[in-house]
């Protein structure tokens, strides 16, 4: 609890208390805590004198900032059509066995989350990855599984 | 086909000594009106898509009088099939910074921020660093001007100039009203030159190498070269500078496998150009413009999956305050789906085709304008693939 | 100012610069259909139905948000500008639950009247409805129907620009765009204090007030129930406009009639509690001066705010916990006059309280909240049964088969039916500070207060916040420590001044030793439960029609009712006495900020 104070606190200091800073926060927020929490968002709307629905609202219009609990990894594969002609169904298939869990949902251990996304940069090197900022381009479901397993070795037994 | 005519550039990616950070220099001994001047002769336009004169932004963002003025640029690049935006960042980052400066210097901003996409964070361990080094040598050049960075929060739509604007505000990136422009009213109501990536490095480089070398590339309207992403069906998905106004026949006999069925110039929100208007488009802006987008498809795809895929997208990625393109791309969606199975009767294309058209007219923005591109030009050329 | 020239369908006008095209249009009486614009709000240009072809464009302009231009020249009515309006009208139907057989909003829909007037054929586009939405009624005073919104975002504008409350906001994008609270709470656990604006800033049926009119039918029906209705001040000049009368069109006489043959048991006054209020409220005033500049007691806080709004009290209790010792302790008129119909009336009329039916009529939403706060229940019962806006009362009297027109005017009944011109202008904003200042300056020196006909003009009208100062001279003997004080009060209405006067009172630099507040714009002529539309002009013409009312009364000043004085004479006794405090003052509670 102290620590999270501390982190608004930081957070605050370097990026204003001002409507500016509050994309700033949220992402600094989504880093440390994975998601905005309903007591996050109240506690920067303080800070900042807004509302909390004016966060929440401005919050939910992102990708990146998500206001329901996540995995501490977030894995997202594009689901664009260079990727899809590449083969990102393949890689969806491969992570969803691995992790027991489909596109959208959190594993159990709230390590992954898995989700579909829009072009994200790479169409020349299709299928593409990310997991958290890491990108894996012309990624293969055996690759896939494997960097998978690598964090959390706990699947490998699985697949 | 082994020999090609296509004329290969390398003005972006080209490193011959001379760092960017003098041809700021350079530039500091003119006078701002002789820069825009020569940006204007050289007639380049935007590479962003929209293709606004950028000598001309320039000129109107610095005859505005204000205490503060902002330079952006623009590297929120989310167009489906475009990744140029992120391998010049990741290459050439300090040209980027020099355009940013020469424009500061130009039209009297003390600060700029480059709108980076949030999924480009992994470029951030470089590019701080260039960018903190960059900042400090403008400081020793005597140009009172600070660059920093703005990361963006996964929003395609924050790419169009107001929503960006709105997102570095602090809210949701719904676009503005137009106008007034940013050129007078831009970040937080200030006067603001935004521009993409690669037309930051033009600008660096017809600093330069001088407006000529520029200038005798491309056409009338197209002038100089352009940074082209190419992906989908080749064997030689990436990154290429071409000449601008090249034929789309020589761009396919270039990168085509030999069964190319149609292109797709300028991403989702750009047009579909069949096999048969190969040889009389040119892609430019007096034919098919193109923020660089090249998307290749083989006779084998499917034009009707890659419409949806489109539509999803921007049924998705519409930022949905405005009717026609908030409503319109779903009823696109919807209407291709129910034709394909059945549910409605060929002719509903044409209904959605006039819808189309009403998206275009009445949107507000250039997403909703946008979106009939391709959808027109793909069930326009190719209507069975939508019906059976 | 300069001025700009264009054409518009062949006709040149001129306009002062920064006018919009819209603007211009309606000078020259070129009507443009609109949706998301409204003129109490900030542009938004989203809908996109106001679109005109200007001559050399491409696209389309939205005439709302598009600055006229000197030389331009524009069609509004070409095939393309209205095969786009019809085609947006028909996209926004395809989203739409089209139950307008069903929808309270029938016939005075903005939807409905566009789909309507441009013929659209349900069949041009695929229902893309959503399914599965269900209808948020956790709120006493607010429903919300998203099933029927057009995502105009009005209300959000109203809630952020005129009430700076922000309980309503836009979440999600694309195709899941739509208006939410935080973290999609159910209203009834969201900032939001029920006043209503959104509800009357709302072009469709998607939000509305949460209506109790079929109960009060029942309570009509049932011989064994005494049904009491009282009639807020503003409910008179605003009315008519449901009953076919131009707006500002006073109604007070027909609608007693229309409420008697309806079969309503007794129809009473809320004016007469608003007089009271100003006894109780006036007397609370100047004991505070006295505990503050006499006894230097620093428990006791000046200035002193208003709580007849319970929109304002629900703003203080969640904006301002720590300040509620501002308020006022009396209850509002409503809430006074409910309390006493189960206590003193039921006496009077040898009724048993539990057999009184107490219904308000009401231009509020936040009313009915307030009268289902756990806390008021102080005769022993619900003091107030059921909270009626205008617009229900409307809808009854159309529903009864009356013909209002026809109706003779009747008196209200009596036991507090009997009302001053100071209870009717609480309608306006201003009037409750004005009618406080009639009584109080009277107390205190034994003369009338010194402006002209007892117009309290700098009090009244549309600005923001109002101040004004009182110079008190000539006090009785039991007064004199008031003697040469500077009076001053300030007025604020529409909850974003609100929030301006609460933040220097917060600070602790509020110079003011009195102030009333209103949630609502103009006051309770604007309130959230009056006919809609409601724009500036018509406020302007309620608030007129208020202040001919008050002219025409024949007393003008609270402590002259003569049921007043009865009342304190027969029951009350005193002015902030043991049974006052019992039935006509409450307490606050602090409510979460965020
Ligand atoms: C939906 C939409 C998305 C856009 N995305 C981008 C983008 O990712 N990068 C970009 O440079 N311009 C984008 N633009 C264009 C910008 O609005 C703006 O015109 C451009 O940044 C101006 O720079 P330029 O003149 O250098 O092209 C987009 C426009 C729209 C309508
Ligand atoms: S056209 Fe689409 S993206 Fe642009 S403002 Fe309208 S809804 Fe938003
Ligand atoms: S009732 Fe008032 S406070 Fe509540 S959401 Fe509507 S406008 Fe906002
Ligand atoms: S609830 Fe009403 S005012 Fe709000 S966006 Fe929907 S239709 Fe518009
Ligand atoms: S101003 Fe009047 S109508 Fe509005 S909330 Fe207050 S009491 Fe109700
Ligand atoms: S289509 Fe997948 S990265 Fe662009
Ligand atoms: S009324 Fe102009 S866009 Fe809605």
């Amino acid at each position: 609890m102290i620590q999270t104070e501390n982190l608004l606190h930081e957070l605050i200091e370097k990026h204003g208390n001002t409507r500016d800073g509050l994309l700033p926060i949220l992402q600094g927020v989504v880093a440390k805590e994975n998601y905005l929490s309903e007591p996050r968002m109240v506690e920067i709307a303080k800070a900042l004198n807004i509302s909390s629905a004016e966060v929440y609202g401005t919050a939910s219009f992102y990708t990146y900032l998500f206001t329901k609990p996540m995995g501490k990894n977030v894995i997202r594969v594009c689901k664009t059509i260079s990727c899809k002609m590449a083969g990102k169904q393949e890689i969806i298939k491969a992570i969803e066995k691995t992790l027991k869990i489909k596109v959208g949902e959190t594993t159990r251990d709230k390590n992954f989350t898995f989700i579909e996304t829009n072009c994200l940069g790479w169409c020349h090197k299709g299928p593409v990855m990310i997991i958290n900022d890491e990108v894996y381009p012309e990624i293969t479901p055996e690759r896939a599984v494997e960097i998978l397993c690598e964090m959390d070795p706990k699947h490998l037994s699985k697949f | 086909m082994k020999t090609s005519e296509l004329k290969k550039v390398d003005i972006i990616f080209d490193c011959v000594q001379c760092a960017p950070i003098e041809v700021v220099k350079k530039s500091l001994a003119m006078h701002p009106d002789e820069i825009i001047e020569q940006i204007i002769s050289s007639g380049l336009r935007g590479r962003g898509g929209a293709g606004f004169p950028t000598g001309l932004k320039w000129k109107l963002a610095k005859e505005e009088v204000s205490d503060q003025k902002y330079v952006i640029c623009n590297a929120d690049e989310g167009e489906p099939g475009t990744f140029k935006d992120r391998e010049i960042l990741d290459l050439v980052p300090n040209k980027v910074l020099a355009g940013m400066a020469i424009c500061a210097y130009v039209i009297g901003a003390t600060e700029g921020f480059i709108y980076l996409r949030n999924e480009y964070n992994f470029l951030l361990k470089k590019l701080i660093p260039t960018l903190e080094n960059f900042n400090k040598n403008l400081q020793e050049i005597g140009l009172d001007f600070t660059i920093k960075l703005f990361s963006g929060s996964g929003a395609y739509i924050c790419g169009e100039e107001s929503a960006l604007f709105e997102s570095m505000e602090g809210k949701r990136g719904e676009p503005r009203n137009k106008p007034p422009y940013p050129t007078r009213n831009g970040y937080k109501g200030k006067p603001t030159v935004i521009n993409n990536v690669e037309t930051l490095v033009y600008c660096n480089m017809i600093m330069r190498i001088g407006v000529e070398p520029f200038k005798q590339l491309g056409t009338k309207d197209s002038r100089g070269s352009k940074v082209f992403s190419v992906s989908g069906d080749t064997t030689k998905a990436g990154i290429y500078e071409l000449e601008l106004g090249i034929g789309v026949d020589e761009f396919v006999n270039e990168f085509g496998n030999g069964d190319t069925k149609a292109v797709q110039i300028g991403g989702a929100s750009g047009f579909c150009v069949p096999r048969k208007d190969f040889a009389n488009k040119i892609i430019g802006f007096e034919g098919v413009p193109t923020g660089g987008s090249m998307m290749i498809f083989n006779s084998s795809r499917s034009m009707y999956n890659i419409l949806k895929d489109y539509l999803e997208f921007f049924v998705e990625e519409s930022c949905g305050q405005c009717t026609p393109c908030r409503v319109g791309t779903q009823q696109l969606l919807k209407g291709i789906e129910a034709v394909k199975h059945g549910e409605m009767p060929s002719s509903y294309l044409n209904q959605l085709m006039k819808l189309s058209e009403t998206m275009k007219v009445a949107s507000k923005c250039g997403l909703g304008q946008s979106v009939p591109n391709a959808f027109s030009s793909i069930v326009k050329n190719f209507k069975e693939e939508m019906i059976y | 100012m300069s001025t700009i020239n264009l054409i518009i369908d062949n006709k040149t006008v001129s306009v002062e610069k920064g006018k919009t095209i819209l603007d211009a249009a309606k000078k020259i009486n070129v009507r443009i259909p609109t949706l998301c614009h409204h003129e109490d709000l900030c542009v938004a240009g989203n809908c996109r139905i106001c679109v005109v072809q200007v001559e050399g464009s491409r696209t389309l302009t939205a005439s709302c948000s598009t600055p006229a231009e000197e030389g331009m020249i524009i069609r509004t009515n070409t095939p393309k500008v209205r095969n786009a309006r019809k085609d947006i009208v028909a996209l926004l139907v395809s989203e739409h639950n089209t139950q307008c057989t069903t929808c309270y909003r029938s016939m005075n829909c903005e939807l409905q009247s566009l789909s309507a007037e441009y013929n659209i054929d349900n069949n041009r586009y695929l229902s893309i409805l959503k399914p599965n939405i269900t209808i948020d009624r956790s709120s006493w005073s607010i429903e919300k129907d998203d099933s029927k919104c057009v995502r105009c975002q009005r209300c959000v504008r109203t809630c952020a620009e005129l009430q700076h409350v922000n309980a309503l906001t836009v979440s999600g994008k694309g195709k899941d765009m739509k208006i939410s609270t935080f973290m999609e709470l159910p209203l009834n656990e969201a900032i939001c204090t029920n006043c209503g604006q959104c509800v009357i800033h709302c072009p469709t049926g998607a939000l509305t007030e949460r209506r109790y009119f079929d109960r009060v039918w029942e309570a009509i029906g049932n011989e064994k129930k005494h049904v009491i209705m009282n009639t807020a001040p503003s409910v008179r000049v605003a009315l008519g406009e449901m009953l076919g009368y131009p707006i500002g069109t006073r109604v007070t006489g027909k609608m007693v009639t229309a409420m008697k043959r309806m079969g309503v048991d007794s129809v009473l006054d809320t004016d007469f509690t608003a007089d009271l209020t100003i006894i109780e409220e006036g007397s609370e005033l100047l004991q505070r001066l006295k505990k503050v500049l006499v006894d230097h007691k620093s428990s006791v806080k000046l200035p002193m705010m208003t709580s007849c709004c319970p929109g304002w009290v629900k703003f203080a209790e969640h904006i301002f916990p720590e300040h509620l010792g501002h308020l006022s302790s009396c209850k509002s008129p409503q809430q006074m006059f409910g309390a006493l119909s189960k206590t003193y009336y039921a006496e009077k009329k040898g009724i048993k309280p539990e057999d009184i039916v107490s219904v308000s009529i009401m231009p509020c939403a936040a009313k009915k909240f307030e009268a289902n706060r756990p806390e008021m229940n102080s005769s022993g019962f619900r003091d107030i049964d059921a909270g009626l806006t205008t617009r229900e009362l409307g809808l009854m009297i159309k529903q009864s088969g009356l013909n209002f027109a026809e109706l003779e005017d009747s008196a209200y009944d009596s036991l507090m039916g009997e009302s001053t011109g100071a209870g009717v202008i609480f309608g306006a904003t201003g009037g409750v500070m004005e009618a406080a200042l009639r009584t109080a300056y009277e107390v205190v020196t034994g003369k009338e207060v010194p402006f002209k006909n007892l117009n309290i003009f700098p009090v009244r009208g549309m600005e923001g916040i109002k101040e004004a100062s009182i110079k008190i001279e000539g006090c009785l003997p039991e007064w004199s420590f008031l003697e040469g004080v500077e009076l001053r009060v300030a007025v604020a209405h529409g909850l974003i001044n609100a929030r301006t006067i609460m933040d220097e009172v917060a600070e602790g630099k509020s110079p003011y030793h009195f102030i009333e507040i209103m949630a609502c714009p103009g006051g309770c002529i604007g309130g959230g439960g009056q006919p809609i539309p409601t724009n500036e002009e018509i406020r302007n013409k309620r608030t007129q029609a208020i202040y001919e009312e008050d002219m025409g009364m024949p007393k003008r000043k609270s402590h002259e009712n003569p049921e007043i004085k009865k009342i304190y004479k027969e029951f009350l006794k005193e002015p902030l006495g043991e049974v006052s405090h019992h039935l006509l003052h409450t307490t606050y509670k602090k409510r979460n900020h965020f």
